[in-house]
């Protein structure tokens, strides 16, 4: 009977492990396609294995292209410009591109595998991308939910970036999680600071890394990130602003108000921050005193459902409901807008509702 | 079991059809319609790899399951052997026939999955094929999914243009409309019986 067993399981693995066998020398015969150049921005080659994807391929060289679904092509963040080389458009790319991303030869890094020397386009942004080692200097508790942490980094290092961008906090197994994973959080300190960074970090329940940072983290501890991505920060232009943000969209208002602070601004701004009650609200002495220092600017705190022990005599319901009392010009102001996907696409409907054009209404959602 | 390889051929594409009438690969059937082109894509692959996984399953049978005494681990062999050859045959084609990989290649990693390839290959065995009149059976029910699939796919393109009602838009008149096909399909059954 053993002996049956032992003979019957010695066959298929034997069998498996024979197909396993062949698969991979398969792969190195087949998906062997030697070294191959990358040629970035005609400006310098990079040389690598072929047989990788795109993606890969440019991380293993420290060129990170964003990308948050670490290559499965569903997230379609990994986008870029590839002039020679990267074979006829797939299915799966498809759906991630725009016409006119289609017609400038724009494809999803992730999906493209580098079979020959291949030409691509790079912002230079991406260049600024790095990762980095830091350490926690401090840690505030603004509510009971959301903590603001300033992370130091390693003596001599320093970050460049704009105001309003963020960063991928990686986290270390702790308690029960194995895994590793990256989430993106706003700087909320002011890019004059380059050797250290501020994020604000709201606990999500059952979240993976906002559990790690509000219940593991420590003053001391040793982290690491990479960045600076994204494109909401502030443009330069002269017109009106209207900040709206809701918990920790926060952050990167901050941040654009801090630079403006150093930098200087006649620009009439308003911001609004919407919350349920009065313990969501944070940081309203440090807004305040903003508003004397900017020459026209009004922080305007909105209680959705104030408690009745908050004896809250400001404004209330939606921030929505407030636009119409403070957008004089719609067609001559900008829109910042951070916060939940479900508030960014209200606001949007109803500012777009008063005038303001759609391009100009700039948004960075928590999803 | 008495019967030419060329007769089970065409039995298999028409009395039998492995999708109308075993109503096996139905996944990626309805999934993969939508579109005449890439049906035909799917439809080609699927035929190949049935040829040559029928062929290697025999031969693993054969060779190596019955006479180990080992017949009841079929089902994982003819899996892992499936799995292993759509792999292979993946990383050739996209090697030395580029052009092919992004017409065909793309739709083997769904293959892996399609039953009718894995019953195609248990049915060799249940009625006792021998090599020569599985590669027929194989090709033949590759051929027929390969029909049924074309036919769905030009039906789906016409009924783009008409009222149907919301609740039975997509995959709900698609399978009516197999259902349709295959009560077409039975005025073939008695041509040929093979089972």
């Amino acid at each position: 009977m053993l002996a049956t067993i032992f003979k019957d399981i010695g066959a298929l693995t034997a069998i498996s492990g024979l197909l396993a066998v062949v698969l991979v020398l398969a792969e190195r015969i087949f998906n062997n396609y030697g070294q191959c150049k990358i040629n970035i921005n005609g400006k310098r080659d990079i040389e690598v294995k072929g047989g990788n994807n795109l993606l890969a391929s440019l991380s293993d060289k420290q060129i990170y292209l964003p990308s948050a679904c670490g290559g499965r092509g569903s997230c379609g963040a990994c986008k870029c410009k590839v002039l020679e080389g990267g074979g006829p458009l797939l299915p799966t790319e498809k759906p991630f591109l725009s016409k006119a991303e289609l017609a400038a030869g724009v494809r999803l890094s992730c999906q493209i595998k580098v079979k020959s020397d291949i030409a691509v386009e790079i912002p230079d942004s991406i260049f600024n991308i790095r990762r980095f080692d830091a350490t926690i200097a401090e840690i505030i508790d603004y509510t009971h939910d959301t903590k603001g942490i300033t992370f130091v980094l390693e003596p001599g290092e320093s970050i460049d970036f704009k105001a309003g961008q963020y960063v991928q906090l990686l986290t270390e197994p702790y308690a029960k999680v194995r895994q590793r994973v990256s989430r993106a959080y706003s700087i909320s300190s002011k890019p004059e600071d380059k050797d250290r960074l501020q994020l604000i970090i709201r606990l999500v329940p059952e979240g993976i890394c906002t559990t790690w940072v509000h219940q593991y983290l420590k003053v001391g501890d040793k982290v690491s990130f990479t960045g600076p991505y994204g494109d909401f920060y502030l443009r330069d232009t002269d017109a009106d602003i209207l900040f709206v943000a809701g918990g920790s969209g926060k952050a990167p208002i901050k941040s654009i108000l801090e630079h403006l602070e150093v930098v200087g601004t006649q620009r009439k701004m308003t911001y609004f921050f919407g919350a349920r009650t009065l313990k969501d609200l944070y940081l309203t002495e440090e807004m305040r005193a903003l508003e004397k220092v900017f020459p026209d600017f009004h922080y305007e705190p909105v209680l959705s459902q104030p408690a009745p022990d908050d004896n809250w005599s400001g404004k209330t319901g939606y921030v929505m409901r407030h636009f119409p009392d403070v957008i004089r010009d719609p067609q001559n102001t900008e829109a910042y807008l951070c916060g939940s996907p479900g508030m960014i696409d209200a606001v949007i409907k109803a500012l777009t509702g008063l005038g303001v054009a759609k391009d100009k209404i700039y948004y960075d959602s928590f999803g | 079991m008495d019967i030419s390889a060329f007769l089970l051929f065409w039995a298999a594409v028409f009395t039998s059809n492995i999708l109308l009438t075993n109503f096996l690969g139905m996944c990626s059937y309805l999934s993969v319609s939508k579109e005449v082109e890439s049906s035909l894509g799917l439809g080609v692959a699927v035929t190949f790899v049935l040829v040559f996984t029928t062929a290697l399953n025999w031969l693993a049978h054969h060779y190596i399951l019955v006479p180990l005494n080992i017949v009841y681990l079929e089902y994982i062999v003819f899996i892992i052997v499936i799995a292993a050859f759509v792999q292979l045959l993946e990383l050739i084609v996209e090697r030395y026939a580029p052009a092919l990989y992004y017409t065909l290649g793309i739709f083997l990693p769904l293959i892996t999955v399609n039953c009718a390839i894995f019953g195609v290959s248990l049915f060799m065995v249940i009625r006792n094929y021998n090599f020569l009149q599985s590669i027929a059976f194989g090709a033949g029910s590759g051929l027929g999914w390969l029909l049924a699939i074309l036919m769905l796919a030009g039906i789906r393109a016409k009924l783009k243009e008409k009222l149907i009602p919301a609740g039975l838009q997509g995959v709900g008149i698609s399978l009516i409309v197999t259902g349709i096909m295959a009560l077409a399909f039975v005025g073939f059954s008695g041509v040929a019986p093979i089972q």
